[in-house]
């Protein structure tokens, strides 16, 4: 099989769009992606595009009645959380698959504001706030509150991942936010769930991100292999059993399932990533994921953050770009934007925020439900 | 509309005469517990293994979260907990009876599952609903 490269990757800066269409702020990160790599949409042979909010709209076809409507295949992506990675890693098998040599995946979200989960009942009456919660920040305060049983995992350490991530983005200008939140300002902010203040859930915005894929001779033949990204692993998984499935949604089965396939399809260890994006949709998902990455040992998590390893400058930079913290989480965006940021690192080319000598990174995301992408992505030259 | 209260979820039974009871389905091969319907079991994959047992109306608190900000309506704060009941089925729910700070609530707590009206939640055809809740054991 071909190895598959990435060549042009891109993302808008993450805001709110109200007077934009959502294949209209899809098309401008698919330009953009094209641009980086200096191709044009009549290359492209497949788009792959993940969307959720409009999962039945044809988001696809619509953005290419924007840039070119080419009459190449389109497939539509839906996967909660893990959409954008999805749609990435089908444009990469098929890559890989050697069906196509060069194609576009992009992911797009237009959020609203406020709660996510927790929706009202079809029939009978309302379960929210009579069988416990099921808006977000209360599911991954309960899996951090795992976390703390387990390992003992305070309050005052979720909060500084999200004093770290805050940190992050205002080196990094496509964040949503670029604002210093010291600690006690994010321990003493409103809080919304028990340990989720609301500084420490990540935030509603609308945004878009795209990848251009091409296999090893087509990077050759286009000249393009200077600043190509080499996928060494793309995995996606779903939550194998667990006893508390029906209650606690799991994000950790999954992510350690995909976590060990992908090392093992890279060849490599987590000893040798340099820069780790992970999904940080709330401040205690972060902590939960540096054992499940296996960077650490799960009791040590919380020593992790402590000891700024996990910041930029530290053992292990995690979200440097500000994570879905601060830099927002537009839902079917996120999975391409993370793959866009650790590419701009290995491609040395992030500014202020550059990882120093970055050659390997970790993209992971977690679609609840659940779904788990991963993918290594290595510099190539 | 029903004289009597109909039960919040379908795996919890109100016997014509007895008490409320939560019931679960154990699966005949591999011996997991379930809430809710259901034919094949999501572990081992048996088909048709299904039968009805009786929860125990006790446990341990597993986790929780004191949720302060809910939708319009809901009254807050309330503590949303998971609890492992003895027979190891887990199940989620609103931890009631116990002031809602970190400082009272411990993990591995015992508790109760106790039957009670739905915070007064009624449907569109006016029924009322029995619900259960957990509280610390007495």
């Amino acid at each position: 099989m071909t190895d598959a490269y990435i060549v042009g990757v891109d993302m808008i800066k993450f805001g709110r769009f109200p007077d934009k269409t959502v294949p209209q702020i899809g098309a401008q990160a698919a330009l953009m992606a094209l641009d980086d790599c200096g191709l044009s949409i009549q290359h492209m042979q497949a788009l792959y595009c993940g969307n959720l909010g409009q999962a039945s709209g044809m988001v696809g076809q619509r953005m290419l009645q924007e840039i070119g409507q080419t009459g190449m295949p389109v497939v539509n992506v839906a996967n909660a959380c893990a959409t954008g990675a999805t749609a990435f890693r089908e444009a990469w098998a098929s890559v890989k698959a050697g069906l196509y040599d060069v194609v576009l995946a992009v992911g797009v979200e237009q959020m609203g504001k406020g709660l996510l989960g927790g929706g009202g009942a079809k029939t009978g009456i309302p379960k929210e706030g009579l069988l416990g919660s099921g808006t977000m920040p209360a599911v991954f305060a309960e899996a951090g509150m795992e976390h703390a049983r387990h390992y003992g995992t305070t309050f005052e350490q979720f909060a500084k991942v999200s004093v770290k991530n805050h940190h992050h983005s205002t080196l990094n200008p496509k964040a949503m936010y670029q604002i210093e939140t010291p600690l006690e300002e994010v321990m003493n902010a409103e809080m919304i769930s028990y340990p989720n203040t609301k500084l420490m859930c990540s935030v509603n915005v609308d945004g878009s991100a795209a990848a251009v894929i091409c296999s090893e001779k087509k990077v050759r033949e286009l000249g393009l292999m200077d600043r190509a990204i080499k996928v060494r692993a793309s995995v996606l998984a779903s939550d194998p059993w667990q006893e508390r499935d029906l209650v606690m949604p799991d994000v950790n089965s999954c992510t350690q399932k995909a976590a060990k396939e992908a090392y093992e399809m890279a060849g490599l260890g987590p000893e040798d990533i340099d820069l780790i994006e992970l999904h940080d949709c709330f401040a205690t998902a972060e902590i939960l994921h540096y054992g499940n990455l296996g960077i650490c040992k799960q009791e040590d998590a919380g020593r992790m953050i402590d000891d700024g390893e996990v910041a930029l400058g530290g053992r292990i930079p995690v979200n440097v770009s500000g994570g879905l913290l601060s830099k927002g989480h537009p839902l079917g965006a996120t999975g391409i934007a993370n793959i866009y940021e650790v590419s701009t690192h290995l491609r040395n080319e992030a500014g202020a925020r550059q990882v120093d000598g970055a050659k390997i990174g970790l993209t992971h995301v977690i679609g609840l439900g659940s779904a788990c992408a991963i993918h290594v992505l290595e510099r190539a030259s | 509309m029903s004289n009597q209260p109909l039960p919040a979820v379908p795996y919890l039974k109100i016997p014509e005469d007895g008490s409320p009871y939560l019931e679960g389905l154990k699966c005949g091969q591999c011996g997991s517990t379930f809430l809710g319907e259901r034919n094949v079991c999501s572990k081992c994959g048996a088909r048709d293994q299904m039968s009805p047992v009786t929860l125990p109306n006790s446990g341990k608190l597993y986790s929780y979260s004191i949720v302060y900000r809910s939708f319009p309506g809901i009254d807050v704060p309330y503590i949303s907990a998971i609890v492992d009941l003895d027979d190891g089925t887990a199940i989620k729910g609103n931890l009631i009876n116990v002031e809602p700070d970190p400082e009272n609530i411990a993990f591995d707590m015992p508790v109760d599952v106790i039957f009670d009206d739905a915070l007064g939640r009624k449907d569109a055809d006016g029924n009322s609903y029995l619900s259960y809740f957990f509280q610390p054991k007495t």
